[in-house]
């Protein structure tokens, strides 16, 4: 449960903010210790629902920075709703996140 | 031959539920687009991507700073007045997989999306964005500098 | 002794074109007064934002980077580590006080009984190590992490390192002053040559931050590092940077270099940890 989001409901949209915590290694860096590369580890999937329904979805590779960042805005959820994220990555481990409306 | 009612029932009952399948929304059902996120230039993987080549617009709205102040960390922004934005993807030329990410949107989206990526030398970042049926994309040049303290 | 600070600070400050000596406030006075005058255009509360208070195409990089910075990551692993008990059933709260909640404001300072320069960094060990705890390592991981939290749950309070009327307490701030005007390395710069100097301008592409205000946001998330750092960490760099030979994180020479520049910096808040490139 490490994705970190931040969400503002304004004018009817709601700015989702958030940041995973995650290597994103390309499998092109050579580890300078052992002469080998390192191997490709990041996130392909991030999905954003709310009560039930997915409400935006992203395919991330490695060109997107350690740590990703993702800034997405919707429509319909209201103050008080939870919006539920899971991510998936390339060695098939998972991460989730949620945040409650403000 | 007729069909006795509770068969009919059940073939209706079926073929609903089928057709709920072909028109759940292209979201929840899309994989991981690994041809596109391997293909070698921004044409190849927006084709990949969307099945149809791409035209310039200047209704797509693409901000990068001109100069990265690190190439490990551009932010990138990505907005459109276009109708009916599907997807939005982001590309940096110069990569060796230009294809950085992609934007699935519901109809509750706004087309207003943004992220960090790597840049590993300076490169035309292109922003593609499929309304209906059609791409539409924009290109700036984002400029990797090397640093003198390291950067 | 005294006669061999009064020297050295005569040679230095005649540098920066001051002649008698009265001591660390005039230092402080000259120093912000430099920085003042060579950018008149930066508000001087903002010189805590480094290169960022004085190039605006950064500036705004750093403002998205800002809008979710990566070092909260960090802060979130600092506060669980600082809530975690020690073996011996203590924890982090009994050697900082109020929790850690403004406790940033207490370093560095200089410890008259140990004769040497305590940093917020060397206190979590030394607190590690009164618990029975393996002292951690200076640069970065958990101990920048722990750094960070207590750093984010100071921010606001502002520098203000007191010298105590102590020989050892002067001649660390005097080290520490020679340290920063010292040519070194293969590159022969000094701390004041690229930050005091040519703050502002460009070696290569990179525009030198002023050293005003240079401690008020460490830890640092790097961009370059993918992670976070101490400011020891960035000393060391720097030093290899120059082609000098980088010393270890807390070492003495570096803790007064920090005793320096932060009583140099005094009246600046702190806004760590940082997000940089």
């Amino acid at each position: 449960m490490t994705i970190k989001v931040k969400a503002k409901l304004s004018d009817g949209v709601v700015n989702v903010k958030l940041l995973m915590k995650h290597p994103m290694e390309t499998g092109r860096r050579i580890d300078t210790a052992t002469g080998n590369k390192i191997p490709a580890h990041h996130v392909n999937e991030l999905t954003c629902t709310w009560k039930g329904e997915v409400l935006f979805r992203s395919n991330l590779g490695p060109a997107v920075s350690k740590n990703p960042y993702l800034s997405f805005k919707v429509k319909g959820p209201k103050s008080g709703d939870e919006l539920l994220f899971s991510s998936v990555d390339n060695k098939g481990e998972t991460d989730q996140g949620k945040v409650i409306i403000p | 031959m007729k069909v006795s009612s509770t068969t009919r029932r059940a073939l209706l009952k079926s073929l609903t539920f089928m057709s709920a399948i072909v028109m759940m929304p292209k979201l929840v059902l899309a994989a991981w687009p690994k041809k596109a996120f391997e293909d070698d230039s921004v044409e190849a993987a927006i084709t990949e991507l969307y099945g149809t080549a791409s035209e310039p617009s200047d209704q797509v709205t693409l901000k990068a700073p001109d100069i990265a102040e690190n190439g490990a960390v551009v932010p990138i922004s990505v907005t459109t007045d276009l109708p009916n934005v599907e997807s939005i993807s982001i590309y940096v030329e110069q990569n060796p997989n230009p294809l950085a990410a992609t934007f699935e949107l519901s109809k509750s989206s706004l087309a207003d999306v943004s992220t960090r990526i790597k840049m590993g030398t300076t490169s035309n970042v292109t922003a593609a964005v499929k309304s209906g049926d059609k791409v539409y994309t924009v290109s700036r040049e984002v400029k990797v500098t090397i640093g003198g303290c390291g950067g | 002794m005294k006669g061999k600070i009064i020297l050295l600070s005569s040679i230095v400050l005649a540098t920066v074109g001051i002649s008698a000596y009265a001591g660390p406030e005039q230092d402080r006075v000259a120093f912000q007064k430099f920085f003042h005058d060579k950018f008149p255009r930066t508000p001087k509360a903002d010189f805590i934002n480094g290169i960022y208070s004085i190039d605006a195409a950064s500036r705004e990089q750093w403002l998205e980077i800002e809008e979710f910075p990566p070092y909260e990551i960090a802060i979130e692993e600092g506060e669980e580590l600082f809530n975690t008990s020690f073996k011996n059933g203590k924890s982090y709260a009994d050697c900082f006080e109020n929790d850690g909640k403004n406790s940033r404001k207490n370093y560095p300072y200089f410890d008259p009984k140990r004769a040497e320069v305590v940093t917020l960094e060397l206190a979590i060990n030394d607190c590690r190590v009164a618990n029975g705890e393996e002292p951690l390592k200076y640069a970065k991981g958990k101990l920048a992490a722990i750094s960070a939290y207590l750093s984010f749950v100071s921010r606001g309070e502002r520098i203000n390192v007191v010298i105590p009327d102590n020989a050892g307490a002067l001649q660390a701030y005097e080290n520490g002053k020679e340290f920063y005007y010292r040519k070194r390395g293969q590159l022969n710069f000094s701390c004041f040559d690229c930050h005091g100097a040519a703050s502002g301008q460009r070696v290569r592409a990179d525009r030198l931050s002023p050293a005003l205000g240079h401690v008020s946001h460490f830890p640092v998330y790097r961009s370059k590092w993918g992670g976070m750092g101490t400011l020891h960490r960035r000393f060391k760099g720097c030093n290899e940077q120059v082609r000098a030979k980088g010393l270890n994180p807390q070492s003495q020479a570096y803790k007064e270099l920090e005793y320096f520049l932060s009583y140099m910096s005094n009246g600046l808040e702190f806004n760590g940890p940082g997000a940089r490139k």
